[in-house]
């Protein structure tokens, strides 16, 4: 790790600014803030998967001591207040629009899953509220629940919507199916696999929760909320769930504890508390315990696969066909339409020429908690599917699983390459990545490892993954085109100060990121401020400009892009200043570090010269150039980004217990530039902590019921320190060709490359192909089939 | 409600608390310490509401307020006087926090590791951390982070 040393511009492991509150106990999440006279909310959740609501008595509830209120979905509909929406319009293959249930914000006459919201209590206390909420009296009338989805897409299946037939959210494809289906005429070889891609839960450590506060004098309502996009969910609530005007609604995201996906969405309970708050006139808190959050936060993953892969003699991809069925859940939910079918069919090329791609994706609900984007979000589950099927290939045709890989690549001459699954990849070098991912796991050295361990008695395996991704969520145009409902550009605002230090507002949000150092290493790298000078502002739709928020990796790529605009508008009007306080003309004015100069002349002016100028204009051209120096930035890139890498994971399986020991996991990664080299291996860090706890650990399980059996962290499996050994990262810094930082990302990438490379491994060691999470049992009982078959 | 006195990071507080209020709260919600945090919602397996009660790491959780009767408590805020200790230190030049949730119960749960275990492996220093979930950051640099720190103590 380079030292910080003095260099602060982009390139440097900086420091964090942010590490030292937390580090005293002096940061501010949702839950540390309380509001005078707050009342205490509890919400009332379904028992049942499936059950219509006869009748629910809230009387006795009303009763109890320190009550203050208990209302359920009449009283929301009464002020025409709204729940959930999908914010993505998928067009389904007969043209028509995917299926969108309406959903209210309470549960009203009926309930489709365990944990479904169905009353608030706000009580004095929370105690209260809970104690109170046992009074309510549901008059439930339980159904069967439709849990798998192929028992929700069965003819003659109940309907969880009425206006929902067949339980189908939508019927999907991409690609060219004539084509594909002649590629496949003309395979000497075909590889087939079935897999499923096992749902989890995100489980970020600061649970959910939400402060609505009502100003009467001032008509205006604030929402303190654990969000990863304040102002999406402003836009949200305003124009959509019947909150208010925009101008009259104020969202506040604090310090939030970590989000993965799961705190993009307006989740029901924000909604009612914050409405809540309006009807009774004063502060209401409400915090999700642990066990809610297991029912209620938006799952990932849930696809089953099948899939098939058609080579030549010499292992050339021919062509790919793919056919999935995705589990949406009980509801859709903003990302949840977009989530199985852009983000996930778009990247099943991966990186390979394959000339022919088919996918077709059907999303059925279930009564299961609402399914969305989680870390990756769509691209680890095409990863999954193009990697296991590469690798199963190179086994069943007994060709070197690198081999295989490199006979299909793009060539490095090849970008920008048109992918046959819609996306244009802009750049990249796979042939390096491997290379290099090779010489670290040291690939040619694995046989005598492998002996190694045989003499020991344990079984060792290595698997690989070749992966590439879109993120860097943005261009707005294809988003638009594609059926997404919003504009995904960026937003930053510099300011200057007198004195010449700086406080940046940016529409990006930070939830364990790192914007507040990152962010102000640009503005050191191309102002010239240090970054102990530089203040990032995010999180309050009072105070930042409109922003779309955190998620697919996009803070970088295009929350970076919009503070390097921003800071050449600075650069750009300083120029002008300077031009004047020099008394020369602005063309003879140069700019570089945060100094600007007549050419040929040892006459300069620094930006903290010009920031003063600016603002005590005694001696200013007022007519010709506006007092002040601050500069507002919307970047909207032309494309995607295509960050992508060669991750190579090793284990060793003991065969009596079925335990997998991780040995190694080596990831080489092309995110673009690396603006801080020691947060973004942080970032890769925790993705291989979630991709391989998908792997080997986390595995979401409702009975047939609809019963959420793993709905505590005594249940659900998370990847303890003591479960991996530290991972080995590296990164190539090539720069992204079309965003002006050269960012591509890199928030997601370890959760999209690793599972895959983490079950090929598990694979090659035992020998037989299992689905995640690769656990003892699971693996023990695969080589106990194994070893019946051979008998 | 029950009259208890308890020290926290150096000051004598004398409170009345209801004998159902778990000791987080406590901190949390009467004496307003809210660097110590509620992760798992009262488990006791994601350690980040981990304090120090009479020297010991324990899990603030799983204690009642009128346990803590009597006791002497370092929270999160107690950690640093003048300055930051050597682990916390440690955790900014090693990047080891991200979101800085699970960081505080962290802290308090190595700062005790250390003084138990000043020339700890990487194998120790990762059974030692068992008990504290991060979702943020594969453990990978809070590793390096505890492993510095020692180097510093020694």
């Amino acid at each position: 790790m380079p030292d910080s040393g003095t260099n602060t511009g982009i390139g440097a492991s900086v420091r964090r600014k942010e590490d030292f509150r937390f580090l005293t106990g002096k940061g501010k999440y949702t839950d540390d803030l309380n509001r005078p006279g707050q009342a205490h909310a509890y919400f009332l959740l379904s028992p049942h998967a499936r059950a219509k609501i006869n009748g629910i008595d809230t009387n006795a509830a009303k009763q109890a001591p320190g009550v203050v209120d208990v209302f359920t979905a009449a009283d929301l509909a009464a002020d025409g207040v709204s729940g959930p929406i999908c914010g993505w319009v998928v067009t389904q293959k007969n043209g028509e629009p995917h299926k969108s249930p309406a959903v209210s914000a309470l549960a009203s006459d009926r309930v489709n899953y365990v944990g479904e919201q169905v009353a608030i209590v706000v009580a004095e206390t929370l105690a209260q509220a809970k104690d109170a909420a046992e009074l309510i009296e549901v008059n439930y009338q339980p159904q069967p629940a439709l849990i798998k989805m192929k028992d929700a897409l069965a003819n003659g299946a109940a309907q969880l919507h009425d206006d929902v037939p067949g339980n189908l959210c939508f019927d999907w494809e991409i690609g060219d199916k004539a084509a594909t289906d002649a590629a496949f005429k003309k395979a000497h070889h075909v590889t087939k696999i079935d897999i499923h891609n096992n749902r989890l839960i995100p489980n970020a450590i600061e649970p959910r929760a939400a402060i609505g506060d009502y100003d009467s004098g001032m008509d205006m309502m604030t929402l303190y909320t654990t969000s990863q996009n304040p102002h999406v969910a402003r836009l949200v609530l305003a124009a959509f769930m019947g909150l208010g005007p925009e101008n009259k609604l104020r969202v506040v995201a604090p310090d939030v504890g970590g989000g993965f996906g799961s705190k993009i969405y307006v989740y029901r309970d924000e909604i009612v508390t914050l409405w809540a708050a309006k009807k009774l006139g004063r502060p209401v808190k409400w915090t999700a315990e642990r066990s809610a959050s297991f029912l209620t936060d938006a799952h990932g993953r849930d696809h089953d696969t099948h899939a098939e892969l058609a080579v030549d003699k010499d292992g050339t991809f021919l062509g790919l066909r793919v056919s999935t069925l995705a589990n949406v859940g009980a509801h859709n939910q903003i990302f949840s339409t977009a989530t199985p079918s852009y983000l996930y069919g778009c990247l099943l090329a991966g990186q390979y020429r394959t000339p022919a791609v088919y996918g077709e994706v059907k999303t059925v609900f279930t009564n299961t908690a609402p399914v969305d984007a989680y870390r990756g979000a769509g691209r680890p589950e095409a990863t999954f599917v193009v990697e296991r099927l590469v690798e199963k290939t190179a086994k069943e045709m007994g060709i070197d699983r690198a081999e295989l890989r490199r006979r299909n690549f793009i060539p490095p001459d090849q970008f920008p390459y048109q992918s046959p699954c819609l996306v244009q990849y802009d750049s990249g070098d796979f042939p390096h990545l491997l290379d290099r991912a090779m010489e670290v796991i040291d690939y040619a050295g694995f046989s005598a490892r492998k002996q190694a361990s045989a003499e020991r008695g344990k079984l060792r395996g290595i698997g690989l993954s070749c992966w590439i991704e879109a993120c860097g969520l943005a261009p707005s145009a294809v988003v638009g085109f594609l059926g997404g409902g919003v504009g995904q550009w960026e937003s930053a605002n510099i300011k200057f100060n007198p004195t010449g230090s700086v406080t940046l507002y940016t529409g990006s949000h930070s939830h364990g990121q790192g914007h507040e150092t990152v962010f102000a290493q640009i503005i050191s790298e191309h102002l010239g401020v240090p970054v102990e000078s530089v203040e990032v502002v995010h999180g309050d739709t009072a105070v930042v400009p409109f922003g779309m928020g955190t998620y697919g990796s996009r803070s970088g790529p295009v929350g970076g892009g919009a503070v390097y605009k921003a800071a050449q508008k600075i650069v750009e009007k300083g120029r002008k200043i300077a031009a004047h306080l020099l008394e020369a003309s602005v063309e003879d004015i140069e700019y570089a570090g945060g100094t600007y100069s007549v050419a040929g002349t040892d006459r300069t002016k620094t930006m903290a010269e010009i920031a003063f100028a600016a603002y005590v204009p005694h001696n200013y051209p007022l007519d010709v150039l506006e007092p002040g120096l601050d500069e507002t930035a919307f970047f909207d890139p032309m494309n995607f980004t295509f960050p992508s890498g060669a991750y190579f994971a090793e284990v060793e399986v003991d065969p009596d217990t079925g335990v997998v020991t991780v040995l190694d996991m080596v990831g080489i990664d092309d995110v673009g530039t690396v603006m801080n080299p020691m947060i973004v291996a942080g970032q890769l860090h925790g993705g291989f902590a979630q991709g391989i706890g998908q792997a080997l650990y986390e595995q979401c399980v409702y009975d047939e019921n609809g019963q959420l059996l793993t709905g505590s962290l005594m249940d659900y499996c998370m990847p303890r320190a003591d479960h991996f050994p530290s991972f080995r990262t590296e990164e190539t810094n090539q720069p992204c060709p079309h965003n002006p930082l050269g960012v591509k990302g890199c928030g997601e990438a370890g959760a999209i490359g690793s599972p895959v490379a983490m079950l090929n491994a598990v694979i090659d060691a035992i020998g037989v192909n299992i689905d995640m999470p690769a656990t003892p049992e699971k693996v023990w009982r695969a080589l106990q089939s194994q070893a019946q078959a051979a008998e | 409600m029950k009259t208890i006195t308890v020290t926290v990071n150096g000051a004598v507080y004398e409170e009345t608390v209801s004998e159902r209020m778990l000791l987080v709260d406590f901190l949390r919600e009467q004496l307003a310490l809210t660097g110590t945090h509620v992760g798992c919602t009262y488990e006791g397996v994601c350690g980040a509401c981990t304090i120090c009660l009479d020297g010991e790491a324990v899990k603030s959780c799983l204690m009642l307020a009128v346990q803590a009767d009597g006791h002497s408590i370092t929270t999160v805020e107690g950690l640093a006087g003048d300055k930051l200790t050597p682990l916390q230190q440690a955790f900014i030049e090693n990047h080891g926090l991200q979101c800085g949730f699970c960081t505080s119960g962290i802290l308090m749960n190595m700062s005790e590791f250390l003084e138990k275990n000043p020339n700890p492996s990487d194998d120790d220093i990762r059974h030692g951390l068992i008990g504290n979930l991060c979702r943020c950051t594969g453990y990978v640099h809070i590793v390096k982070a505890v492993r510095a720190a020692a180097a510093v103590g020694r």
